[in-house]
């Protein structure tokens, strides 16, 4: 991937989509070149040159130091991972650590060695049981009105909620600079851990921390997916009848009902509105995609062609379209249909493709894929992104081992997924990159797979 | 206006009932009297037919109890009850049988033949059924002649040697009717998870149309996909591979 000039975030986004749609159109003009399309973390705004300042500490406090650490650590790592950003090294800031806008020389700042376009910087102390944080976000070149954001932090004196003030500071730095789209610092990633034979739900922070267990079935719990309000979990676990969609309450802490059927039952999928749940059952004898309600009732039929479907996903923008999975040409291929199973368009041209997950804005598709699938073929399972409009793909992940479960972040910058480098499932990691395939790195240990992004 | 059409069905009403009710008096007059041809000479009176009635009480009794039975008839000469023998033409007796019995009587007489019947239901205790396991057969037995199906990788269509394996398998199920079966539904531990429990799913239900192909009725048959959740075999090789693809047989306890 090729990036465009760095030009100054400041102006209109549209603008240099357009701009880059333009250059996507006339350099693709044979339809089988697959460089060249622009996922949001390439679409035109280049990246700011950000300096982060640890911040003051303000109190004596013998807590304040571990949890100033944890909370600096947190800013720093979640303005990284954003994608948006150039940070300044921390070993070219200046010496001063100022706590309040009174304390900053700005020019120490935007000199070089730091060279920032934005400073981040603020106080941070433990009074009592409670952290009280003031962070400060300046515009550097701006010598005589440089503020640019001002929040204040008053929380509970625990190592989390240090970090999760970082998240919320860090979200609204974002959500400044990126032309309006909302930070992912306090999103969440659901996943599988697999322990011995039995496989549940467990659930961390975007940043791969707080990594804790939600299910307790002592069964084989898959596909979890998190309702779009955060308030529910769909999954699939195996019972004595075989594998059912079953739902926990994050607002309850309890299992709640999901009317059961007969079949396997699998890889269920939230409609945007919360209101339904597409999934894969085989309760006539044949795996089909089927919409219930998200009690289980109203349910309908979606696909009706023999051979197996699965792993449905809604448009999440528009809610009216789903893509699946389907193996009624043999080999599993990525599909997209209307919600009332008219209009089906196969995606894929060949290979071995699965796990598809639908970006925030219905642009584009990623889902892993091993295209030249057969013993013995070269390559390996890979993730993938297409333009729906175009079918135009690229590559993300090369030589890596194998990958399997793509799911985009909210902000769709980013996509987590599972990676297995000696291809064994029990060495499944989760890993997350920049939707363009840059700065992958590795969430949690082996022994996680099927991550699922929170929609906010 | 209404009103008016209202007037004149209700007069049409009742004119209609006049009429019918004056066609049926007038049908009765005719059909009254006997006609005096049909009165013919009466034929000489026959011997009175015997007629006879047999009852038990209780009609119903647990092994090693008696019951009373009791008998009438009429114009009969000789009497006989099954099993019994001759008996009076009016009397009881009281017996115990061995097991739930008719006792039929038959009444002669000069005026013909009459049978009266009546059961007597013996309730004898049921001995414990054998165990389920002798009729399922030995879990080896099963094993030996219900043999799990192999797939080639991909695809969830019966091959050659498994079509084999499942006509052995229905003729050893045909013979033991009590045995259920659960098909397990496995993929080998590439490609992905969600798309392997679908078509391990397939799987299983190949096997199962098979089976009911066969003549195994589907209510014995119960499926259930594993995917690559349960691996028989870990490997990465193609023959461990094999392994892990297929339809496994077992007893549905």
């Amino acid at each position: 991937m090729h990036r465009p000039k760095r030009t100054p975030a400041s102006r209109p986004v549209l603008l240099y989509s357009f701009v880059a749609l333009l250059f996507f159109l006339a350099g693709n003009v044979v339809s089988h070149a697959q460089e060249g399309f622009k996922t949001e973390t390439s679409s035109g705004v280049s990246n700011i040159r950000i300096a982060v300042a640890d911040f003051k500490p303000t109190s004596d406090d013998p807590q304040t130091s571990g949890f100033k650490h944890t909370f600096d650590a947190t800013l720093f790592a979640d303005l990284a991972n954003a994608g948006i950003f150039d940070i300044v090294s921390k070993s070219l800031l200046p010496q001063s650590t100022p706590g309040a806008p009174a304390e900053i020389k700005l020019q120490q700042w935007a000199d070089a060695p730091a060279s920032a376009a934005m400073v981040a910087f603020g106080s941070f102390g433990v009074q009592g049981s409670r952290i009280t944080c003031n962070g400060f976000l300046f515009d550097a070149k701006n010598l005589q009105y440089p503020q640019v954001l001002a929040k204040q932090y008053s929380e509970e004196a625990t190592d989390d909620s240090a970090r999760q003030i970082a998240h919320r500071f860090a979200d609204e730095i974002i959500f400044r600079l990126s032309g309006g789209s909302q930070g992912i610092a306090e999103s969440k990633i659901f996943y599988v851990k697999l322990s011995g034979g039995e496989k549940e739900i467990w659930q961390m922070d975007y940043d791969g921390a707080n990594q804790h267990a939600i299910t307790h079935l002592g069964t084989v719990s898959l596909s979890p997916r998190i309702s779009p309000d955060n308030s529910r979990l769909a999954f699939s676990s195996l019972g004595r009848e075989g594998f059912q969609i079953r739902m926990f309450s994050l607002v309850l802490n309890r299992m709640v009902n999901f009317s059961e059927t007969g079949g396997t039952n699998l890889s269920p999928a939230w409609s945007p509105n919360g209101k339904d749940i597409a999934y894969s059952s085989s309760r006539t004898g044949d795996p089909e995609i089927w919409i219930s309600d998200s009690n289980g009732g109203s349910t309908r039929r979606i696909t009706s062609f023999r051979g197996p479907d699965v792993s449905p996903v809604f448009n999440p923008r528009t809610g009216s379209q789903i893509a699946w999975i389907s193996g009624r040409t043999n080999l599993p291929q990525l599909y997209v249909m209307d919600i009332d199973g008219a209009n089906v368009q196969r995606m894929t041209d060949g290979g071995y493709a699965t796990s598809p997950s639908w970006s925030p804005n219905g642009q584009f598709l990623t889902f892993a894929w091993d295209r030249k699938y057969g013993p013995g073929a070269p390559g390996g399972q890979d993730i993938y992104v297409m333009e729906i409009a175009t079918k135009r793909w690229i590559q993300l992940t090369h030589d890596g081992g194998r990958c399997d479960f793509p799911s985009w972040s909210p902000d769709g910058r980013h996509i987590v997924y599972a990676n297995s480098p000696d291809g064994k499932a029990t060495h499944m990691k989760i890993m997350t990159m920049l939707a363009d395939g840059t700065q992958k790195r590795e969430l949690t240990g082996a022994g996680a797979d099927m991550p699922n992004w929170s929609w906010k | 206006m209404n009103v008016m059409q209202a007037g004149i069905r209700k007069s049409l009403v009742i004119a209609a009932a006049l009429v019918a009710v004056g066609a049926v008096t007038g049908c009765h007059k005719k059909a009254s009297g006997i006609d005096p041809n049909a009165l013919g000479p009466a034929p000489a009176a026959p011997a009175a037919a015997p007629t006879a009635t047999i009852t038990a009480d209780p009609l119903a009794i647990d092994l090693g109890q008696s019951v009373i039975l009791n008998w009438r008839t009429q114009n009969a000469t000789t009497v006989t009850i099954d099993g019994i023998g001759d008996v009076s033409i009016n009397g009881t007796q009281t017996v115990s049988p061995a097991n739930s019995t008719n006792f039929h009587l038959t009444a002669k007489g000069d005026g013909g033949t009459t049978e009266a019947n009546v059961r007597v239901t013996v309730r004898v205790p049921v001995a414990p059924t054998a165990p389920a396991d002798a009729d399922m057969g030995s879990e080896a037995a099963f094993h030996q002649n219900v043999q799990d199906v192999f797939f080639d990788y991909d695809s969830y269509d019966l091959r050659p040697d498994a079509t084999a394996s499942v006509s052995k398998a229905a003729a050893y199920l045909t013979a033991h009717p009590a045995i259920r079966v659960v098909i397990g539904g496995y993929c080998d531990d590439r490609g992905s998870a969600e798309y392997n429990l679908a078509l391990g799913e397939n799987r299983a239900n190949a096997a199962r149309t098979a089976l009911i192909a066969a003549g195994i009725p589907a209510s014995r048959l119960r499926v259930i996909s594993y995917g690559k959740e349960k691996q028989f075999c870990t490997e990465e090789n193609e023959s461990c591979w094999q392994q892990n693809r297929r339809g496994q047989f077992s007893l549905d306890k």
